[in-house]
């Protein structure tokens, strides 16, 4: 009998004593999707590196990380990503939450998190909205930072800069005056106000918008779009495009032999498999991007070294949950502490040189944007490689090329 | 605009008829809605890709696994599942989506949630009014109209179309003649599901394939069926075009709404549904057997 209550008290106590020796840190997202993956391969690099130099220090002990996997499925389901969040809360007692990619799940998961005053650092959605609460109703979000991609109106900066860039590409070796835009951005919330924003930017920066064209998000066929485009004469495809439909885009164009160059955010064409996926008819196709081997900050080389070794395949941006756990070990040694409402000021003053950017936040806790600090790069499809072309300045960049006409 | 839009049309209509013909067959015939039809063609797409790029078969051998293991697969799928259950076709409707759900999940894991591309069987295109069109679309518009021929055929000229028919008749006469009812349902589902096969492994390669590549078709070809008359053949290759020049006139039309075309399909199908729900050449459902 005494046997029995000693092992019962024991059961008790076992979790409060695995709180005090480790970190719980819950990464969110699709896992059976690459953005998934990538939220998990970037925390599992960033855990082993901890663990393996003995672990995170506070206030006199040092705690391992323990990593608790939450599958979102968010990129099918809005609801199941709002439950992994309930979940790995309450069930897992995660102490903190890392992730998230489709901005309607992450809005939701958003509440969540805030609901439980839980610090969550968001990679992978980019809807200003998230900002905004933050801004909005200070004492409840301020949970929330966003820890990549910058926001929309940043990435609408960033793609309005490199377009640009191209544009004058366009004019030189077409000897275009006014090169011709065709938008093709999925219809999503995270590309409404980059859309209106390019319609409204372009003819002032000389290009002419001939056609903006919004398939569903979940398109698999674009081909009725691409004639269309085809017959406005487009010099520039401009594209918005998270899912499939971000493939079947490549490899249409290739097949049709469009001699307009696609250039914009295309998720899918961020990954190795894109060129596979795609047929290897994806020729010229271009994009922002987060990784690559060139010298955004001093750790980004040996980052995506490392990331490849290991994985057998480059980082896309979601695996930027390593520069989020990272940046969060040196806020938590530096307080000393894992209380979040410490935390939070902390990070809000912190200045954190990642292996993707230079992090700094404003007071919507989004990212600071700066071109070589926050901004990202650009990538372009050549030949079956992935070839990192903006910006000039950064070391490793190579020419954008132009389909011949 | 006009020439774009007669040739897309046609084009994407071809895609649409390949797939709409198999799941037209078995519930004109059978009278089975088998939700699990798309699941099917997503198999065979998974199968193909597996055999051509993982194994390394060509592209005749990959297709005739790819078409023969799935037809096979539905065979039993159907005695395991959809024959305990046919008399109730609630059940049926249920068990078929239980089907393709787990047909689904376990491509999901089994490949992961990406998205796979395949090789085109044909490559390059040709121009036609000024509109470039891959030889692999030309394709799926010949496989289209032979699958439709070869389908009329054994309905019409042999003996196995004979019972076929009979059976969709009068399954309690064509029981009573001594025909073996569940083994000509199991035929038709054969059938049916051998188009589907075919239309995965030419269609998926001008697409993406992925675990959810079932469900866009599906509900395309509901309103096919829906437009055309649930059963008819005829009625679905029309509704298949019918669809495709909607969707194009969509696209052409209102670009900034091209996210819509799904859903303007969807509204005919409530529309036809309202108006006529026996649709363009169906039979009225209450002349229904």
């Amino acid at each position: 009998m005494l046997r029995s209550i000693l092992a019962f008290l024991l059961a008790l106590a076992a979790p409060v004593v695995l709180a005090q020796s480790s970190i719980k840190i819950a990464i969110l997202g699709p896992m059976a999707f690459v953005q998934g993956e990538n939220h998990w391969a970037g925390a599992e690099m960033a855990r082993d590196e901890i663990n393996k130099a003995g672990g995170i220090k506070v206030g006199g002990k040092t705690l391992q990380i323990e990593l608790v996997r939450g599958d979102t499925n968010e990129i099918q389901s809005v609801p199941d990503a709002t439950n992994a969040m309930e979940r790995v809360i309450t069930r897992d007692k995660a102490d903190f939450v890392i992730g998230g990619f489709r901005s309607e799940a992450v809005l939701a998961m958003q509440e969540v998190a805030m609901d439980y005053k839980k610090i969550f650092l968001g990679v992978g959605a980019a809807d200003a909205k998230l900002g905004e609460n933050v801004e909005k109703s200070y004492d409840r979000y301020k949970y929330w930072f966003r820890a990549s991609p910058t926001k929309s109106p940043d990435l609408f900066r960033t793609l309005m800069a490199v377009l640009g860039s191209i544009g004058e590409q366009v004019r030189t070796g077409l000897k275009k005056d006014k090169p011709k835009v065709a938008i093709l951005a999925e219809k999503a919330a995270w590309t409404e106000a980059i859309v209106k924003g390019v319609q409204a930017t372009l003819p002032k920066m000389n290009m002419d918008v001939v056609g903006t064209w919004q398939p569903s998000a979940v398109a698999t066929d674009v081909t009725a779009e691409l004639a269309a485009m085809e017959r406005a004469d487009a010099d520039i495809v401009f594209t918005l495009v998270s899912g499939p439909v971000g493939i079947s885009l490549g490899r249409q164009m290739g097949e049709r032999g469009m001699k307009a160059v696609a250039f914009g955010i295309n998720v899918e064409s961020q990954k190795d498999d894109f060129w596979q996926a795609a047929a290897g008819k994806a020729n010229y196709v271009a994009t922002l991007d987060t990784y690559s081997e060139v010298e955004i900050t001093p750790k980004t080389i040996p980052f995506v070294k490392a990331f490849k070794q290991r994985y057998k395949k480059a980082p896309t941006y979601t695996a930027a949950t390593y520069d989020a756990i990272m940046a969060l070990k040196e806020m938590i040694e530096k307080e000393g502490t894992t209380n979040a409402d410490r935390l939070v000021a902390a990070l809000e003053k912190s200045e954190y040189v990642g292996t993707g950017a230079i992090a700094t936040y404003d007071k919507r806790h989004d990212l600071v944007w700066a071109v070589g600090k926050t901004a990202g790069i650009a990538v372009q499809w050549q030949d079956g490689k992935k070839v990192p072309f903006w910006p000039p300045q950064l070391k490793g960049m190579q020419p954008f090329k132009l389909p011949s006409k | 605009m006009l020439q774009d839009i007669l040739v897309t049309g046609l084009v994407n209509g071809g895609v649409y008829a390949l797939l709409a013909i198999g799941f037209s067959l078995i519930f004109g015939v059978a009278r089975i809605v088998n939700i699990a039809h798309t699941a099917f063609y997503m198999l065979a797409a998974y199968c193909f890709y597996a055999l051509l790029v993982k194994v390394g078969l060509g592209f005749v051998l990959s297709a005739l696994i790819a078409v023969g293991g799935v037809t096979l697969l539905s065979v039993i799928c159907y005695r395991l599942v959809i024959e305990p259950v046919r008399e109730h076709e609630a059940a049926v409707l249920i068990a078929t989506i239980a089907l393709a759900l787990i047909f689904q999940e376990l491509m999901l894991l089994s490949f992961g949630g990406s998205y796979l591309g395949i090789p085109s069987t044909l490559e390059g295109g040709v121009r036609v009014l000024g509109v470039s069109i891959s030889y692999q679309r030309m394709l799926i518009l010949v496989v289209a109209a032979v699958m439709l021929i070869f389908v009329w055929f054994v309905l019409y000229w042999t003996r196995l179309g004979l019972a076929i028919r009979a059976t969709a008749n009068d399954l309690e006469v064509a029981n009573l003649m001594g025909m073996n009812v569940h083994r000509v349902a199991m035929a038709t589902v054969a059938l049916s599901v051998s188009l589907a096969a075919v239309a995965g492994v030419v269609v998926a390669p001008v697409f993406v394939v992925d675990p959810f590549m079932w469900l866009g078709p599906l509900v395309t070809m509901l309103a096919i069926v829906v437009l055309g008359g649930l059963g008819s053949l005829k009625g679905s290759l029309i509704g298949a075009l019918v669809i495709g020049y909607v969707e194009a006139i969509t696209v052409f039309a209102l670009p900034s709404g091209a996210y819509l075309k799904g859903a303007v399909a969807l509204a005919i199908m409530v529309v036809v549904l309202l108006a006529r729900p026996e649709g363009l050449f169906g039979v009225a459902f209450e002349e229904e057997r």
